[in-house]
């Protein structure tokens, strides 16, 4: 038996200074617990990719310590990194493959991922063959297999047009409910930020460091007609605001 | 998710729109067969001089000639033809299959090592680009056996675009594919078989149809060079046509060689749609 935890996803004093002398990240602490949704807005090449890829031990912090079960993560990268060789289904068997789950096993689970993320019925195309939505589910799909118990999204519906991208905010969400995992979501969007999360950090411009963590009050299930509440609006105006704060 | 949403989802798959046969398609190659076998005409009946024009046979005088005699001694006919064809062509296929082989495990080595890849490229081009003609009589030296000579100037000639493709197609996979695999601690072969070398795969054979193509190039000039006994090859017999001026058996010679270059291109162009087709793209430059 594992120790439970209360955090997921720890970071402390998390710093990160590239070869090049570029100052990335400046003490960096944040903690996510499961059933947690944490969503990273900053300004362009502030560093929040770059938090995701210390947590994912893609990158080593400079200095901190950042913990994370390791083994269980899944990680969803900004394009959906499809291999076009691959069917859908074994696409997003590919993780599953790769961690040696036995074939029977993987194809089951990758059944089940593919029917949670509305791709049923498309399990033969080719990624090619697909919407940028699709394949954004199919890369979701792939991660999920695995069950992670954290989930790291690099801004992952910024390519996708504003139609599609809320249909798989409200997706992400109910599968956000459904497993359970805790989530870092890395994004420009700020009502796509708080539509989401249940805690919005803003970043500031380099080094990045977190200028400001506002609370997001709703329950969920949260409904699309949220977005034109007046305390959704005033919300986005403070993320806006501390957002501008840590531009200047 | 709710059922409503699926079929809204069937809206988004993009239609496919590959092999459409259209009459352009078949109009146009034969509209080029005409235009050449006009100027072909035109070479031989007008433009020629009359004491050269045996040089240059009439399209019927080659049919008839070279195509509708079958043997009549001295290797004129259709039929030794055919035969030297062959035996090039045994060459050209032998020799492919170890180009492949070498040229692959080269190139797989070559995306391993940055040093390994900077040592060896310099040699490659050079062995691209030396003339077979200079080094006959070192080939000749080293080699018995004229199989075994006419092999090595295949794998010479034909080794550079399997090596070259292979290795730029190794390396094309993209940087967040591999992060994925990394992210999964992958091993190294795991990498290769399972992402380097699918993703190399349209690549690799546009490698390959080049490197056929030249590898039945090098069949023929071997022959050139490396004649034993009662074996000949194509490229032989060509010469041997050539010398004594018969111009309708050394044209069908000619025709004939393109005729196996051209089936080599086709196989591999068809292979080619047959194991990449469905993911990839490749509708043009076949």
């Amino acid at each position: 038996m594992s120790p439970v935890t209360s955090t997921s996803l720890d970071f402390s004093d998390v710093s990160m200074v590239f070869p090049d002398g570029t100052r990335a990240l400046d003490k960096v602490s944040l903690s996510i617990a499961p059933g947690e949704f944490v969503t990273v807005v900053g300004p362009s090449g502030c560093g929040k990719s770059t938090l995701l890829r210390i947590a994912s031990n893609l990158e080593t912090a400079s200095s901190g310590t950042c913990s994370v079960d390791r083994d269980s993560i899944g990680y969803v990268f900004q394009d959906a990194t499809l291999m076009p060789w691959r069917t859908v289904r074994r696409n997003v068997e590919l993780i599953a493959e790769l961690h040696g789950v036995p074939k029977d096993e993987r194809r089951e689970r990758a059944a089940r991922a593919i029917d949670l993320v509305g791709l049923a019925g498309f399990e033969e195309k080719y990624p090619r063959q697909l919407s940028g939505g699709m394949r954004m589910r199919a890369s979701l799909a792939r991660s999920l297999v695995m069950q992670p118990k954290v989930f790291l999204f690099d801004e992952p519906f910024g390519a996708l047009d504003e139609i599609t991208r809320e249909r798989l905010n409200d997706e992400l969400m109910g599968l956000f409910r459904s497993q359970g995992f805790a989530g870092l979501f890395i994004t420009h969007s700020i009502a796509e930020a708080v539509y989401m999360s249940t805690k919005v950090l803003v970043m500031s411009a380099r080094p990045g460091t977190i200028t400001a963590s506002i609370d997001i009050p709703f329950g969920y299930p949260r409904s699309h007609d949220l977005r034109y509440e007046p305390e959704f609006g005033e919300l986005c105006a403070r993320v806006s605001h501390a957002l501008r704060g840590a531009h200047s | 998710m709710s059922g409503t949403e699926q079929t809204d989802v069937s809206l988004e798959v993009i239609p496919d729109t590959n092999e459409k046969t259209r009459i352009a398609d078949l109009a146009g190659p034969a509209v080029v067969f005409a235009l050449f076998i006009g100027v072909w005409y035109l070479l031989s009946t007008v433009v020629l001089p009359e004491h050269k024009r045996f040089l240059l046979p009439t399209p019927h005088q080659v049919i008839k000639e070279g195509f509708f005699v079958w043997h009549t001694g001295e290797r004129r006919g259709f039929y030794p033809i055919l035969m030297s064809l062959w035996d090039s062509a045994k060459v050209a296929l032998i020799g492919l299959c170890i180009t492949i082989v070498l040229g692959m495990a080269l190139a797989t080595l070559m995306s391993t090592r940055r040093w390994l890849e900077r040592a060896t490229w310099p040699y490659l081009v050079a062995v691209q680009s030396a003339p077979i003609l200079a080094l006959t009589p070192l080939i000749r030296a080293l080699i018995d056996g004229s199989m075994k000579q006419r092999l090595l100037v295949v794998v010479l000639i034909s080794i550079f675009p399997i090596v070259s493709n292979t290795l730029f197609g190794l390396l094309s996979a993209e940087k967040s594919q591999h992060e994925l695999f990394t992210l999964q601690g992958a091993s190294k072969w795991t990498r290769l078989t399972k992402l380097q070398f699918p993703a190399a795969l349209p690549n690799i054979f546009v490698g390959l149809r080049i490197s056929a193509g030249l590898a039945v190039i090098g069949a023929v000039v071997g022959d050139f060079y490396f004649r034993q006994g009662g074996v000949v090859g194509i490229g032989a017999q060509i010469d041997v046509y050539r010398s004594r001026l018969w111009g309708a058996e050394l044209i069908t010679a000619i025709i004939m060689a393109s005729v196996l270059g051209l089936v080599v291109f086709l196989f591999f162009g068809w292979l080619s749609r047959r194991v990449i087709g469905k993911w990839h793209i490749t509708t043009r430059g076949q």
